[in-house]
């Protein structure tokens, strides 16, 4: 496999976008990174979408998308893994590069949630249709259980969980396309009206449209689009039993683990050489156990860890500089794009005031449902 | 001869009392409580009805029984609350219980008889020797209009009677059925709340059906009020039952235990049977049992029954209706009330 | 609730049937056609017995459009003897008494209505044991 390199970003701002509809933010995004990478045609496209179906009754994407950037012809297909359908679609175009198939290879992730659709039950979709959904269980519901797990484990706390929610939206308002850029506090954050005990308002990301792109080519081309392009280092992903209650803990995460150590075995480095760090927030609680889940804290410590400071801008290893899930917002499957350039930024050096000094070695982690799926990017600045 | 060989009784365990309702329509609570002789009623969580009651009321009647359910050649269920117009409660009760799929199964429908009615054609059946065992159950969540009298007593459960013709744990000795067209109470096909004509439900209605199907069946079978030990009417409120039983010459001791409409309502086709059921958790063997329901429009079913040695060694496998009324209770306000039992106005769906 | 899914699902959900694997002993609910323990095919049916014990809880305050008029509702994640877990709700309680070890029976309940004119789906939910 050839080395492969992302040699430009685009991305919409994400929100309530009530002038954009589904395919508008695939093309702003998309066409964000060509103009930027001044390319006119690619050799395949992959467009990370959870369900354009549900949210807006469109399936098909690939050559829809494909015609509307005018280059029908080109092929285009989408990639499906719940909220990680960004991050497989990155990784997908990446695997099409890598083998040599193709050299140019847009990976887009695009989400429209805000056109009426019922989006409790459409992210529900993502859950076990017949053992969880059945019983009325909520997204938040399944994150509250993994919480109150937790809670009982390692006696973290609902502060824990709000530390989470305040450092990320401290973040969020430093980012120019967060859907919210304001802090708000640990007291808003606990007083805040509850979604799924123990779980409240401002532990949970919010629903929104946006778009997010990356341009992919092998590594020994990059330097015809840009002259600061970032090299994937390592791609891992993993599957986890589906439903919660099949899981043997459910306050681990073993995809998020198993996919973790996949990449960091393929890069060669460990959660230690990681700089900076872009994970699936969807819940405050999620960041808590994906950073235990990928050994950036010892089980149970994540929330010392996120107290302390260390994964704020400034510390040892800042999380979520975009503002996470959280602040910057989760069009479902453009997250695991947008993660991705975030970290393209950072290692680029192009990060503004959420820059984290000498960024070397990236990471972002993406998951799908409950945890049931999990993939993990490491990239290195060249 | 044939008889009981298993019996059951579910009642939900939110509550409602009749304070509570009296203080929404601006009536005075005590008067309520002293002219209907009831404190509070049983009401059903919006994931109860009809058949989630017969259910678990079969399970038990089935654990006192000890057979393997899938011997029952017959299921019965009477109610006035069938969930579905069309598609009967008993289907699901038999999928449930692993009953069949050879099996008979017919809902029945007769106001608040349709308990004892199923349990008759069961006895019937098994008496015909065309099946082996054969279960009756009446079960009921029936509603109450708001601001009308019925709103204190409508309340929810059942109870469920395998018979068969070996093992009995109560012997049925005569049966007697009083029937006539009677509109003291009725439903029109569409209308959510039944409708009723007063004063008339009174005396040519529930005491006229009560007191001579009871009367013919202690002529038929020969036995005196004294005879009995425990006694148990239809009880569509406190009184009613208190009064026909003094006026047919029963004492106050013989109705006690099977009264339990005082802090269960009015359980409907699950009435009588539940009463029953509260009767036969403390029946000595021997003891002489007579139970007449009443369902409006109208009729009565009538019952001579004697418990036998094998019940008190039974009856243990599943709980009393004593413990289900004693026991977790949870109260409701009136308007936690008004949403389980759906008397709030929602758009209907397009 | 189509119809086909209503009548394939009455055994799991009505009667708590599982699938104990022959080869490991693993015991799947619903059942299912290969054992997620040793990849086995051939299994045996059994009877869940009606009673768990909560493993992990939450309440549903923002409930889905199905279940709406019932929040808030507790929801668990719960154990039987045989070592099936399952998700169930957990009824007749104040939902904040419902946590991890809370003992439960297994009642029959009605799940949801689907609207004035669908089918009624049935199955059970956990109650505080006595």
């Amino acid at each position: 496999m050839r080395e492969v390199a992302i040699v430009s970003a685009g991305m919409t701002p994400f929100g309530e976008l009530w002038q954009s509809s589904l395919r508008d933010l695939f093309v702003q995004a998309a066409r964000e990174a060509l103009d930027a990478a001044q390319v006119k045609r690619v050799d395949g496209i992959y467009v990370g979408n959870m369900s354009g179906g549900q949210f807006v009754g469109q399936e098909h994407l690939g050559p829809l998308m494909a015609d509307h950037l005018g280059m029908a012809g080109v092929p285009a297909v989408r990639v499906e893994s719940a909220c990680a359908s960004g991050g497989v679609a990155l990784r997908t175009a990446f695997l099409e590069v890598a083998s040599g198939m193709s050299d140019l290879v847009l990976a887009v992730g695009v989400e429209k949630m805000n056109d009426g659709a019922d989006v409790t039950n459409v992210l529900a979709t993502a859950a076990d249709q017949e053992t969880e959904v059945y019983h009325g269980v909520t997204f938040p519901g399944l994150y509250a259980m993994i919480a109150r797990a937790h809670m009982k484990t390692y006696g973290t706390t609902e502060e824990d969980l709000a530390a989470v929610a305040v450092k990320n939206h401290r973040h969020g308002k430093l980012n120019p396309k967060a859907q919210f850029r304001l802090e708000v506090t640990i007291e808003q954050v606990m007083n805040s009206s509850l979604v799924a005990a123990p779980l409240r308002l401002l532990h949970c990301s919010p629903v929104s449209d946006g778009a997010a792109a990356l341009l992919l080519c092998p590594l020994e081309r990059a330097m015809e689009f840009t002259d600061r392009p970032v090299k994937i280092r390592g791609s891992g992903f993993a599957t986890a039993p589906f439903a919660l209650a099949d899981r043997a803990d459910p306050a681990f995460l073993e995809a998020v683990n198993h996919s973790a150590t996949r990449a960091y075995e393929m890069a060669g480095v460990g959660a230690d050489d990681i700089d900076v760090a872009e994970v699936h927030d969807c819940f405050a609680i999620a960041e808590l156990c994906v950073l235990e889940a990928m050994g950036f804290a010892s089980p149970g410590g994540a929330g010392d860890l996120t107290r302390s400071g260390e994964t704020t801008l400034g510390g040892q290893l800042p999380v979520n500089t975009s503002g996470g899930l959280k602040s910057k917002g989760h069009p479902v499957g453009a997250t695991g794009i947008a993660q991705a350039a975030e970290i393209f930024e950072q290692l680029r050096g192009e990060a503004g005031e959420r820059q984290v000094k000498n960024a070397t070695i990236g990471l972002t982690q993406n998951m799908g449902g409950s945890g049931a799926s999990s993939v993990v990017h490491i990239f290195e600045r060249v | 001869m044939a008889g009981i060989v298993g019996y059951g009784a579910f009642i939900p365990r939110n509550r409602i009392k009749a304070e509570e309702i009296a203080r929404q329509w601006g009536k005075d609570p005590q008067t309520i409580e002293r002219g209907l002789l009831l404190k509070e009623k049983s009401v059903p969580g919006l994931d109860e009805d009809t058949i989630t009651i017969s259910v678990e009321a079969a399970r038990s009647a089935v654990e006192r029984a000890g057979i393997d359910p899938s011997r029952i050649g017959a299921v019965y269920i009477g109610s006035e609350s069938h969930p579905y117009a069309v598609k009967p409660s008993g289907t699901v009760l038999i999928d449930a219980l692993g009953i069949g799929p050879e099996v008979h199964v017919a809902d029945f429908e007769f106001a608040c008889k349709a308990g004892t009615e199923a349990m008759f054609v069961a006895l019937g059946l098994v008496e015909s020797g065309r099946v082996e065992y054969a279960m009756g159950i009446g079960a009921d969540t029936s509603q109450g209009a708001p601001n009308d009298a019925l709103e204190f007593s409508a309340s929810a459960g059942g109870a469920a009677y395998i018979f068969g013709k070996t093992n009995l744990l109560v012997e049925v000795l005569e049966t007697y059925s009083f029937t006539s067209d009677t509109p003291d109470f009725w439903r029109r096909e569409g209308q959510f709340y039944p409708r009723h004509g007063g004063r008339f439900t009174g005396e040519p209605a529930y005491f006229r059906h009560v007191s001579s199907a009871t009367r013919a069946i202690l002529e038929k079978s020969g036995f005196k009020p004294s005879d009995f030990r425990y006694v148990v009417f239809h009880m569509p409120n406190g009184k009613f039952p208190l009064t026909v039983g003094k006026q047919l010459g029963f004492k106050k001791e013989q109705l006690e235990v099977g009264w339990v409409v005082h802090t269960m309502g009015n359980t409907y086709s699950g009435s009588s049977p539940t009463g029953l059921a509260a009767i036969l958790d403390v029946a000595d063997p021997g003891d002489l049992i007579l139970i007449t329901s009443f369902g409006s429009g109208a009729g009565s079913d009538s019952f001579v029954l004697k418990a036998t040695d094998l019940l008190p060694k039974r009856r243990g496998f599943a709980p009393t209706v004593r413990s289900m009324l004693d026991f977790p209770r949870r109260y409701l306000t009136y308007g936690e009330y008004a949403k389980y039992r759906e008397k709030i106005i929602l758009n209907t769906e397009s | 609730m189509p119809s086909p899914r209503y009548w394939r699902e009455i055994p799991n959900r009505l009667r708590l049937e599982a699938a104990r694997c022959k080869g490991c002993g693993k015991v799947s609910y619903p059942a299912r056609l290969v054992c997620p323990s040793c990849n086995g095919m051939a299994f045996e049916s059994i009877r869940l017995s009606r009673r768990a014990t909560v493993v992990t809880s939450t309440v549903i305050h923002v409930a889905p459009a199905d279940f709406q008029m019932e929040a808030p509702y507790a929801l668990a994640i719960v154990q039987t003897p045989e070592g099936a877990r399952m998700m169930v709700q957990i009824a007749d309680c104040d939902p904040a008494d419902v946590g991890p070890g809370l003992e439960v029976a297994l009642e029959f309940r009605r799940i949801k209505q689907e609207g004035q004119s669908g089918i009624l789906c049935y199955g059970h939910k956990g109650v505080p044991a006595r």
